[in-house]
């Protein structure tokens, strides 16, 4: 036996202790790399986006250099990765901060009670309203989802719990990949086609719509709520069988539940995907300047078709219709970030609970 | 109401694959038996098989008969469902489920079967199961807390309340001790004393002193080599076989030598 309390002699002193950088060198190289590039590039009379360029790449070499000469190799390239991913996050946050920045700046004046209770109807050389285009969104955006969340849902069910790897479920699944791909304006003239052979040719209306969209957002339903399906564990399922529940309950009981906040939070996704889809619905629906609210008779406005007609054709008063244009993309956006608020708050309300 | 379970030429696939083989017992009511051997020969899948739980997994199959009171599980006329409620079964780890307190958890058997319970009946219900699960006095006061906030052995007993609660004849047991302290242990042991006398319990372990504790009559699988199917080698009382059991493999599976 040997001792615990004294360690073999062989082992030699391991130092703990090494020289490491302050924790503010990082900021210190943004500083640096900063000026520095400034310097350069306004000497230089280089544009902004040069500029910057070239303080990521100083700042990416310069930290990584410092880490190298005064800690080790490893923290050297842990240095490195890190500058990388911070930089790499920068520049995917420059088009979507520049993008929601743009819109607020431009669509925020246009906001007013007006803007969003009338309609365009009668409305000629003067700022009119987009109620109509909201309601028509709405509208549409609902239809597809009342289509398309039960079948997606439903046929998320049969692949998990009952397809497994049959051969059915082998083509389902790789006709739902291939239904992923459908461009969007296949979709609006499928629907565009269908709604001719039922009702007559060149029929236009909401539910249209709905159907073209939900083409498009069943492939997302599919997917995201078989992924939900699968995670649930299937000691769950067992302990549900070993009780003497039969499957179906156990399916609408047990797995549905557990899954339920990542499924609401595929279909709020795909509520968002969507939402802002143009062509289908310029097809299928049409454009009107009045408020409709029959899903089933006649052409209804929508805020991408209101947006993209508004620019290419504004009409006596171009700067007026361009505005309102900029405003409804500012709704377009907000109504997609309350979805994805909602999405949260139903996910966390309906996340299986822990602790005590 | 507790019923006993013959079993002859039991026969368990996982596809092609011969899990087990040849297994022919009568498992008496009333009574503890435990099923011991090494690892992967096959004693959670020959229990499994006691409820009908083991054609969950896709491919498996069974030859051979098992009835429980004279009633042969595998008939054709045979509801696997019913099966289930009449033979319980408590899983080596412990499965709550996690959107339910730990009131639902006890009631879920009753609960998603669809059976109206008055508000005065499912206390008592989940009252008389915790009690009898040994949980009762840890959680009555958070009732509406859910069942994942609890430790492991309390889970476990709440698994064990879970399964209780339904009234099965048979209660089907695989190393419901393995993730436990001792103190948990001796609590589920303790249970299975009281338990016994309602119940046919089948209990799987890895623990010679658990074995020799809580049951009447011990099972011992052993496998020939890997890949080779599972077998009973015996089956006697538990005082015999850790005293004088009659085959030489079981002496030194007990005794902890092998080969
Ligand atoms: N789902 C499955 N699919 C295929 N083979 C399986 C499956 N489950 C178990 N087996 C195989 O069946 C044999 C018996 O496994 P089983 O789980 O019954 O062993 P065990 O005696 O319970 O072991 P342990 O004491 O480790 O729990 C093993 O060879 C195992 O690999
Ligand atoms: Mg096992």
């Amino acid at each position: 036996m040997t001792d615990l309390a004294t360690p073999p002699e062989t082992h030699a002193h391991v130092p703990l202790r090494h020289p490491r950088l302050p924790s503010y060198a990082p900021w210190l190289v943004v500083g640096l790399a900063a000026a520095a590039a400034a310097l350069v590039g306004l000497t230089l009379g280089w544009s902004l986006t040069g500029i910057v360029v070239l303080a990521m790449v100083l700042h990416v070499v310069g930290l990584t250099v410092w880490s190298r000469a005064v800690e080790n190799a490893r923290a050297a390239t842990d240095r490195l990765v890190t500058s990388l991913v911070w930089v790499a996050l920068t520049i995917a946050l420059v088009p979507l901060v520049s993008l929601v920045l743009k819109v607020v700046t431009e669509g925020a004046a246009e906001l007013n009670g007006r803007f969003l209770t009338w309609s365009m109807r009668n409305v000629v050389g003067e700022p009119g309203g987009i109620y109509h285009a909201i309601v028509g969104t709405l509208l549409i955006t609902l239809a597809a989802t009342v289509i398309s969340v039960p079948v997606g849902l439903l046929s998320a069910i049969y692949l998990v719990e009952y397809g497994g790897q049959s051969r059915l479920a082998g083509w389902i699944r790789f006709l739902v990949d291939v239904m992923t791909g459908i461009p969007s304006i296949v979709a609006g003239l499928f629907a565009y086609a269908l709604f001719s052979l039922i009702i007559g040719p060149g029929t236009q209306l909401g539910l249209g719509g709905g159907v073209a969209l939900s083409l498009l957002m069943i492939p997302i339903v599919v997917r995201s709520a078989e992924e939900m399906l699968k995670l649930v564990p299937a000691d769950l399922r067992e302990a549900s069988y070993a009780l003497g529940v039969p499957k179906w309950r156990t399916i609408v009981k047990v797995v549905l539940p557990t899954a339920m906040a990542g499924i609401i939070t595929g279909v709020t996704l795909a509520i968002a995907r969507v939402i802002g889809e143009t062509a289908p619905l310029l097809i299928i629906c049409g454009s009107t300047d009045s408020v409709n609210f029959n899903l089933f008779n006649g052409q209804m406005a929508s805020l991408p078709v209101f947006i993209y007609s508004s620019y290419t054709q504004p009409g006596t008063n171009p700067e007026i219709l361009k505005g309102m244009a900029w405003g409804a993309a500012l709704i377009l956006i907000i109504i997609v970030m309350a979805l994805n608020l909602i999405a949260r708050l139903a996910g966390k309300f309906f996340a299986p609970k822990r602790g005590r | 109401m507790a019923k006993s379970i013959d079993i002859s030429d039991l026969n368990i696939y996982y596809g092609d694959f011969l899990a087990v083989e040849g297994v022919t017992m009568t498992i008496p009511a009333r009574s503890v038996t435990a099923l011991i051997g090494p690892s992967g020969c096959g004693k959670s899948t020959f229990l499994r098989t006691l409820n009908r739980m083991h054609e969950v997994i896709p491919g498996a199959r069974v030859e051979g008969k098992v009835s429980v009171d004279g009633q042969s599980l595998y008939d054709a006329a045979v509801d696997p469902v019913e099966v289930r409620r009449m033979v319980g079964m408590v899983f080596q780890r412990p499965n709550p489920f996690p959107t339910m307190s730990i009131y639902e958890n006890v009631l879920a058997g009753l609960r998603l079967n669809n059976k109206r319970l008055s508000r005065s009946d499912a206390d008592a219900t989940v009252e008389r199961a915790l009690q009898g699960a040994n949980l009762w006095n840890e959680v009555k006061d958070r009732l509406n807390k859910p069942g994942m906030g609890l430790s492991g052995g309390q889970q476990q007993r709440l698994c064990i309340a879970r399964a209780i609660a339904v009234e099965p004849q048979v209660l089907l047991m695989d190393e419901p001790c393995s993730a436990l302290d001792p103190i948990s242990t001796s609590a589920i042991e303790d249970l299975i004393h009281e338990l016994k006398s309602d119940y046919t319990i089948v209990i799987v372990t890895h623990n010679m002193q658990q074995a020799a504790r809580v049951s009447e009559d011990t099972a011992f699988f052993n496998l020939a080599g890997a890949g080779k199917p599972g077998r009973l080698i015996e089956m006697n009382p538990t005082k015999k076989i850790f005293s004088v059991p009659d085959e030489e493999a079981t002496e030194a599976y007990i005794s902890g030598r092998f080969g």
